[in-house]
């Protein structure tokens, strides 16, 4: 989202100013801020975020513009025709680093145990205007950071009242958990009543991590649990790589975004010791096998319809709270995730010979809810949870640093058998729209029996907000819909509360761009990232020999072996869950 | 949206009784000051049970209705004594005295700002401007305003009420 929309039929007026001597002309409307952007003039900026609306809080992107006798917000002031803007006066100068020093007086900004350190916006801006002290008094708030979360961690003596995270939140994700309590110096951006993470509503997307300037929100760090499994040579550790961390990776570690690191990844993790590297691709194959034949069966048999997709975990966390009435919509099936956790301490242990007690099974993720997802009751089997921790993109990014690698000489390696094997299907779950494409390559082939002429459906990709196709299935008519971004989910659900909702199948995605875009990628993550990582994830998805779920040999083996049948008595035992309806506030006991 | 209610413990009656604030001001421009400020004057204070079902009735996120319940200093969202003692925090009452009136109530009270006393009698809170400059330094009690205030006038009124536990301080 740019700061100026335009309808492209519309007769727009242009504007022509001079920015620090330089003349541009823009469309009427557009801001000072982009304006200057055109004449290769970057202004600093703390509050704004390039897919977020304008706020001018912060202050620190302040310019002059003659006749106005006060300095004026480049981010939310629109040029005029004429108008003469300064951008690098000593007012201008004084000004930001005024703004800058009292952020810096206020809280806990110590960089190199920050979280944030070498990729802090705050930290940016101090070094460019030069601060090397800070003249006022420090006033530290004394706030315990916030743990309670599994999945996110909230520091308030780091945060300097910006307000991208209340934005994200609610415009984006139409959850509204974050604003800002108080007023003055004792403002700060907290959760309703005040209460800890996990007893509200929060979805733990992670969105406001991926819009923080600062070190105030970030993932619950479990490097260390890991780092304690791979030294124990008791336990077998065995790991899952989701799809959309094959694309984003390679970013964390410097590589430019949208950088296809598949091998490199297998080789890093084996590097770090684990003793298998598997592909969660493989159990999204899985996943479409069980979720095409249950939503067959829906269609057959009557059952509740528009189904609706079930591998997101902050979405499934968002319908328990706020529309528990609809959870008969949600596919019954697990995650890719915990369905790999599933199998991997029965059917895998069976079949390497090793007790389930011992195998330590982590996943790396691109999301901070699958933290959560893997803590849930349901999610845990006779010895113990099915997986045992999840680290994010970042997190590994981390642990890679550690260790030295030097990631982009890496040489290139496979994955492990015998999940290792998987599709293109598999690989495009990481996109907005994945989901459903894999579906409908399986879910046509198996009811007409013919192969598909074209395996491409366009009209479900990409970052439009909300997109829908019509399938014919030899005479059968399937009509499905996709969102990313909770705000998006929420015209849709509300459709199927006003019974107006003709969809068969629906997919939902809790980010937005969909996994690729997901709380645990790395910052920044904007639009124009996420689109970068999208277009990687079809080209790794036309790379590969097989692109249809069903086709998957491992698959087919699987079945004959353990499962016998899709939607039987082992897979309701192991691949399928429950949902349960949850307060918006925990009850305190 | 219709979220999954979370049955705050509000009594039928409390319930009842912000149903008809809510029903008196949903028409205003913007409804959720006014209804807090209401709510406020009914109960003394805005629980966190009241906020969660005023969120609920106005479909506003609990988010935001704390967030404006905190932000203007007239609103508490805990308990507050029987009487508030608010002094004037402004330049014209601070260069007349007012740090010394201050700490009179303080010394009586044996509390300091923001708190109240453990007999739930006083809460002792800061104001700014009460606009009567020309009579600083003041404080208000309650609804009602002293003027031309000195460490002994400030004991005698707050002994005043203090024997009043009824309030009814003419």
């Amino acid at each position: 989202m740019a700061a100026v929309q335009l309808k492209p039929e519309q007769e727009v007026a242009m504007a022509t100013l001079t920015i620090d001597g330089h003349s541009v002309t823009v469309p009427e409307g557009t801001t000072v801020l982009e304006a200057a952007k055109k004449v290769g003039i970057t202004i600093p900026t703390l509050c704004h975020h390039p897919d977020l609306p304008p706020q001018g809080i912060c202050r620190l992107c302040v310019v002059e513009v003659e006749g106005s006798f006060l300095l004026q917000t480049a981010c939310t002031y629109p040029v005029k025709d004429g108008m003469k803007v300064r951008t690098n006066s000593p007012l201008v100068r004084e000004s930001r680093r005024t703004t800058v020093e009292l952020m810096l007086a206020r809280g806990d900004h110590n960089c190199p145990t920050c979280p944030r350190n070498q990729n802090c916006e705050l930290q940016t801006v101090a070094e460019s205007l030069g601060i090397r002290e800070i003249p006022f008094q420090v006033l530290r708030h004394p706030r315990p950071k916030d743990m309670s979360s599994a999945s996110i961690v909230r520091d308030p003596e780091k945060c300097i009242l910006c307000r991208r995270c209340v934005a994200v939140c609610q415009e984006v994700q139409g959850v509204g958990i974050l604003f800002p309590v108080g007023r003055g110096f004792a403002t700060e951006i907290t959760t309703p009543l005040d209460r800890n993470l996990s007893e509200v509503a929060c979805v733990n997307c992670g969105q406001c991590v991926l819009v923080c300037p600062v070190g105030a929100i970030y993932e619950k760090d479990d490097t260390n649990r890991v780092w304690e499994a791979l030294a124990d040579p008791s336990k077998v550790v065995i790991v899952q790589t989701a799809p959309a961390v094959r694309v984003s990776i390679g970013e964390e570690l410097g590589l430019p975004p949208g950088s296809i690191t598949t091998g490199k990844l297998v080789s890093a993790l084996r590097e770090m010791g684990f003793d298998k590297v598997f592909d969660t691709d493989f159990t999204a194959d899985l996943t479409i096998i069980e979720e095409g034949h249950e939503l067959l069966q829906r269609m057959k048999t009557g059952g509740t319809l528009p189904m609706l997709t079930s591998c997101s975990p902050g979405w499934i966390k968002f319908i328990e709270h706020y529309y528990p009435e609809l959870l008969d919509h949600v596919s019954t099936c697990k995650s890719p995730q915990q369905m790999f956790g599933a199998l991997a301490k029965t059917y895998y242990a069976q079949k390497a010979g090793i007790d389930p007690k011992d195998i330590y099974s982590v996943s790396v993720m691109p999301c901070t809810a699958k933290k959560f997802e893997c803590t849930r009751e349901e999610m845990c089997g006779e010895s113990g949870p099915d997986v045992d921790v999840v680290l994010t993109t970042r997190e590994l990014g981390r642990m890679i640093r550690q260790m030295g690698l030097d990631f982009a000489n890496l040489p290139e390696s496979d994955y492990d058998d015998p999940f290792g094997i998987s599709t293109g299907a598999g690989v495009i779950f990481g996109a907005t729209g994945g989901v459903m494409e894999a579906a409908l390559r399986t879910v046509y082939e198996v009811v007409t029996g013919k192969t598909l002429p074209s395996i491409d459906f366009h009209p479900v990709r990409g970052l439009e907000a909300i997109k829908e196709a019509d399938v014919d299935l030899d005479g059968v008519k399937v009509k499905v819909a996709v969102a990313h971004g909770l705000s998006n989910a929420k015209v849709l659900l509300e459709q199927i509360k006003r019974g107006e909702s003709d969809y068969h199948f629906i997919e939902i995605m809790c980010c937005p761009g969909g996994c690729i875009g997901g709380g645990g990628q790395p910052i920044p993550t904007t639009m124009e990232t996420r689109a970068k990582r999208i277009r990687a994830t079809y080209e790794a998805d036309r790379s590969l020999p097989l692109r249809k779920s069903h086709e998957n040999p491992a698959i087919k083996k699987l079945y004959s072996e353990f499962l016998k049948e899709p939607l039987g008595e082992k897979s309701h035992e192991l691949l399928h869950t429950t949902y349960r309806r949850r307060p918006l506030f925990q009850q305190r006991i | 949206m219709n979220a999954c209610s979370t049955a705050p413990t509000l009594s039928t009656e409390t319930d009842k009784q912000i149903d008809r604030v809510i029903e008196e001001y949903k028409d205003e421009p913007s409804p959720l000051l006014e209804i807090l400020n209401e709510v406020q004057h009914i109960f003394g204070y805005l629980s966190d049970d009241m906020l969660i079902a005023i969120s609920e009735k106005l479909s506003i996120p609990t988010s935001q209705v704390y967030g404006v319940a905190t932000f203007y200093s007239l609103l508490s969202t805990r308990p507050k004594g029987k009487h508030i003692i608010r002094v004037c925090e402004s330049a014209p009452c601070h260069v007349m005295g007012s740090e010394s009136v201050l700490r009179a109530v303080k010394d009586e009270l044996g509390i300091d700002l923001g708190e109240t006393t453990p007999d739930g009698l006083f809460t002792l809170e800061s104001t700014s401007c009460l606009g009567i400059c020309s009579v600083g330094p003041a404080m208000m009690v309650n609804d009602r305003v002293f003027g031309n205030l000195t460490r002994e006038k400030v004991r005698l009124i707050l002994r005043r009420y203090a024997k009043d536990k009824e309030a009814s301080v003419s």
